[in-house]
């Protein structure tokens, strides 16, 4: 559980620190991966197999997510040619 | 004795990969460290007993989404890394916000040490060496809406990937 807290929080620093939107994508791939670990150990602890099937389903959700985000970064680099997040701020007021 | 060993030497391999991802300049070096993370992961579902779930992780996760990742990372082609370092009070600012993220985490860990199993826990089917035919009969008979939920989640993902990545509609 510590283990899955800490891997979530490396996550959020790396989200919230990096400027690379790959890396950002990455690090929320992480997070996900320390819930999974989170399901999985409580799973073990309590000898029901629920938690690994809702794990199954995060496993897709984040599949999906990241295929979806991947394809975001490609349509927005082919207009802007950036990967900073810093310069990626055309809704921005 | 020996799954406490194993348990600790994973889990280090885990946190330090973790930060190694990132934290690496190179980004090829980060989708590098992504991955050897997702398989010390897989190994953790192993000794945790979900054999199914370790083999899912490393196909789905290590097998396929790692390559997603590095074909979008050579089709960005960057030739110089994008981190310049400016703006040093945003990044004060974001340190304070991570450390009261790691408190609140902390502490939440702390509050809820030990919990008992909830009551309204669905009486699955325990588990067992044969640990892949329990969770398909999950699937297929407790779970079986999310299940169909979840394939047509994959489809629209499927159709947005492609029409994102499209290069003339």
């Amino acid at each position: 559980m510590v283990l899955s807290a800490a891997l979530f929080i490396i996550g959020v620093i790396g989200v919230m620190t990096r400027r690379n939107i790959i890396v950002i994508l990455m690090s929320i791939e992480l997070m996900l991966n320390a819930v999974n670990i989170n399901l999985v150990a409580f799973s073990n602890l309590w000898q029901n197999a629920a938690g690994q099937v809702f794990v199954i389903f995060v496993i897709c959700v984040a599949a999906a997510e990241a295929a979806v985000g991947l394809g975001i970064i490609l349509a927005f680099y082919r207009n802007k040619e950036t990967v900073n997040i810093d310069e990626m701020s055309l809704m921005r007021w | 004795m020996g799954q406490a060993i194993a348990f600790y030497t994973l889990a280090a391999c885990i946190l330090g990969f973790g930060v190694l991802v990132i934290t690496a300049k190179n980004t090829v070096h980060s989708v590098m460290f992504l991955v050897v993370n997702f398989l010390f992961v897989a190994g953790l579902y192993v000794l945790l007993g979900a054999q199914f779930l370790a083999v899912i992780q490393v196909v789905v996760y290590a097998g396929g989404i790692v390559v997603l990742y590095l074909f979008v990372v050579m089709l960005v082609n960057l030739k110089r890394p994008p981190e310049a370092h400016q703006d040093r009070r945003r990044r004060g600012r974001l340190g304070v916000t991570c450390s009261l993220v790691v408190l609140a985490e902390l502490v939440a860990i702390a509050a809820y040490k030990y919990v008992s199993p909830a009551a309204g826990l669905p009486p699955a089917l325990p588990m067992g060496p044969d640990n892949v035919a329990q969770v398909g009969m999950l699937l297929y008979t407790d779970y079986l809406i999310p299940f169909e939920l979840a394939s047509m989640l994959l489809l629209v993902a499927m159709v947005g990937a492609i029409v994102l990545a499209k290069r003339d509609l």
